[in-house]
């Protein structure tokens, strides 16, 4: 690389430098250049949404709301990673969204109430443990039978798509539930669903604190093993950036204030005196990105730290070397469909409570949004590959693209037809950029 | 080859796949020390007989005792504990991960929070690399990008580095220049040296000949015949492999040409 430079100044012009800088900038940081590619994307997206809606795309309440309409579908696509780089699928999430959400809605609005008294504290811990119960008990079964059983993962999951929706309909017999316990209605995001300004300073500089300590312990890891280590500058860019964009989100989050019936109501309920112009009470992140952000987290850590993980994408890129290593295939294979049912039935709370009801037609079409997240996010149909963070990115870019034709104003049919042609284009660009890495 | 328990014994062993008999009937033995060479065709039955031996395969008949002691191997897992170890024809890794996940792939070293332990990993790789590939410096890239012979040093890495006692090679050179397989070759004197019982299978004698304590010979799934390389020449192995006729030097075994009708 110095090479190149050192040529570039001499004879071959100005072309070459920047190229030279920019590549020993991304060797220095480590810096993934495919999820460089896909937030410059979600980047270009969003700027080109802001200036063709006339300024309403980049505005702290569109950026909330995005946050939080994407916070379902990235939540299970953080599973479908794993499935998908197993080279399974699972087209039933969200029927199985449907189904488990029409269990939570149940048991709390038509069950709970017999036993105990209205808003009482444990409802919706009941009820959310009912639904993620019942989510991880079908996916273990759809985990069975693709794993002992050996029916094809495409097959079960198709089959599921019309079992869960059918089971959906049939708890209630069509009927929608409504209204949810109070305290669930947190998890969706709306009036009150969000931790307010103070606490998001806190855990954003808590989540600054902790990328520095990441940063700090990965040095010491290296300089233990005598590994090469990154330069001083490039950490320090690294730690700089990251806190900047985490601080940053909260500050957008923190600059959207309640509505003002709402804000009054909340300062009549805490007296406070509200000042003339109107009280400025921030919303600050709401409580379905947090659970969102918490499973990415989570979810990162289970693939790149546990053997779980390592087995997971071992088993992608070769089965049957996985299985000569000794790895019991079949059971990591039948715990992704857990981990999935799981992260369907955590997604079913956030929009169960989000809607403030369970109807039957609850995530209809989610299965291909989640599989597009997933995709768009660099997870390779061939398997093998990707990962949580792009996932979620993923679902970040086709909720954006969603929003942002409606600010425009676009007719729905063209919606659709919009997002079909970007999840091909994105693919193709993507198998074009593989090839030329390989 | 003082101890006279054989390290691994495989009795009577059959396997059928939809009423092909891949394997029938087979017995083989290895001591402590020793070089068995396998050899015969494409289709004899080396590679299946041995997946029997390693796990990945369950036999229908026979049984295989492992320092005189019946061993009960369903699963690659059980012919891991008894310190089988497998270079697979295919080197059986998997492409998408690095040259560490390769190496301790099923048997990770974890940190005491129990999580992987990615930095001891490679280290641990670093080392043994540098004895088998001392040039090998790609330790951060997935094996799809590595050569041939990389490849093959990582999965002979991986079969070494778990201290095996019973070593069994699928066709190690297959993939190699001559360089490298005169490297291989280097190694298995060496492991041999070090009291390891390796199996080599091959479907060519040359390959094999000067290696072996033992040629056993196999054609259509059973055993042809067995054979010191002192008491046979390489042609009479290849009319062993070819016409499975027993030459006057070698153990006739159940496969051989009955001349005599």
């Amino acid at each position: 690389m110095a090479d190149a430079t050192s040529h570039a100044s001499t004879s071959q012009g100005a072309s070459a430098t920047p190229d030279g800088v920019v590549m020993r900038f991304l060797k220095a940081t480590e810096l993934d250049t495919r999820m460089l590619g896909m937030l410059g994307a979600l980047l270009i997206v969003w700027l080109g949404f802001h200036l063709l809606s006339g300024g309403l795309f980049l505005t702290p309440r569109n950026l909330w709301n995005l946050s939080v309409q994407s916070a379902s579908v990235a939540t299970m696509a953080t599973g479908m990673v794993l499935v998908i780089v197993t080279r399974n699928i699972d087209l039933s999430v969200g029927s199985l969204l449907g189904f488990v959400g029409m269990i939570m809605a149940v048991t709390q609005a038509l069950i709970l109430p017999d036993f105990l008294d209205f808003g009482h504290p444990a409802i919706w811990i009941i009820a959310l443990a009912v639904g993620i119960l019942v989510g991880a008990l079908i996916g273990a079964l759809h985990g069975y039978v693709i794993a002992f059983l050996g029916v094809p993962a495409f097959i079960v999951t198709l089959g599921g798509l019309l079992v869960w929706r059918g089971a959906a309909w049939w708890v209630t017999s069509g009927r929608t539930i409504a209204p949810m316990d109070t305290t669930f209605r947190l998890m969706g995001g709306g009036p009150g669903g969000s931790i307010g300004a103070t606490w998001s300073w806190i855990i954003g500089i808590l989540a600054c604190a902790a990328l520095v300590l990441m940063l700090i312990q990965g040095r010491r890891q290296r300089r233990k093993f005598k590994f090469p280590l990154r330069p001083l500058w490039a950490e320090g860019f690294l730690g700089t950036v990251g806190c900047a964009l985490i601080l940053g989100a909260v500050a957008v989050a923190n600059a959207y204030p309640l509505p003002s019936a709402i804000a009054r109501r909340y300062a009549e309920a805490n007296n406070i005196p509200i000042p003339e112009g109107g009280l400025f009470i921030a919303h600050g992140i709401a409580i379905p990105v947090l659970i969102a952000v918490g499973v990415g987290i989570v979810m990162t850590f289970l693939a790149t730290r546990t053997r779980f993980g390592r087995y997971v994408f071992a088993i992608g890129g070769n089965p049957e070397a996985a299985e000569l290593a000794g790895i019991n295939t079949r059971w990591v294979v039948m715990k992704i469909f857990i981990l999935m049912g799981v992260l369907a039935s955590i997604a079913a709370a956030i929009s169960t409570a989000r809607l403030n009801a369970a109807t039957n037609a609850q995530g209809t079409l989610d299965e291909l949004l989640v599989i597009a997240a997933a995709v768009i996010g660099g997870t390779s149909l061939g398997g093998g590959v990707g990962t949580v963070a792009g996932a979620m990115i993923g679902a970040v870019l086709m909720q954006s693209l969603a929003t942002g034709m409606i600010l425009l104003g676009v007719d729905t049919p063209l919606q659709n037809i919009v997002v079909g042609a970007v999840l091909v284009v994105a693919v193709w660009l993507d198998t074009i950029y593989r090839k030329r890495t390989q | 080859m003082a101890d006279n328990t054989p390290l691994v014994e495989m009795k009577n062993i059959s396997i059928a796949f939809g009423g092909i008999h891949a394997v029938e009937d087979v017995s083989v033995d290895l001591h402590g020390g020793e070089v068995v060479a396998l050899v015969g065709h494409n289709g004899a039955g080396k590679s299946t007989l041995i997946k029997i031996l390693s796990g990945a395969y369950k036999r229908d008949a026979g049984t295989i005792l492992v320092n005189g002691e019946e061993a009960q191997i369903t699963n690659p897992r059980d012919a891991k504990k008894y310190g089988i170890e497998t270079i697979y024809q295919t080197l059986a890794l998997a492409d998408n991960v690095d040259a560490a996940a390769n190496l301790f792939l099923g048997r990770e070293l974890r940190t005491s929070w129990g999580t992987l332990d990615d930095v001891a990993m490679e280290s641990e790789t670093r080392k043994v690399m540098g004895r088998l590939n001392p040039r090998f410096q790609r330790f951060k890239e997935p094996v799809s990008r590595l050569s041939g012979g990389q490849r093959q040093s990582v999965a002979i890495a991986r079969a070494i580095y778990f201290d095996a006692r019973i070593l069994i090679m699928d066709e190690p050179t297959a993939a190699l220049g001559p360089q490298e397989t005169a490297q291989v070759s280097d190694l298995v004197r060496q492991l041999k040296q070090e009291g390891i019982g390796i199996f080599l299978i091959s479907h060519d004698i040359h390959d094999v000949f000067d290696l072996a304590d033992r040629v056993v010979v196999m054609k259509n799934g059973q055993v042809v015949g067995t054979a010191r390389p002192g008491d046979v020449t390489e042609d009479d192995v290849l009319g062993m492999i070819i016409l499975g006729k027993c030459p006057p030097g070698a153990v006739p075994g159940p496969g051989a040409l009955q001349v005599a009708a």
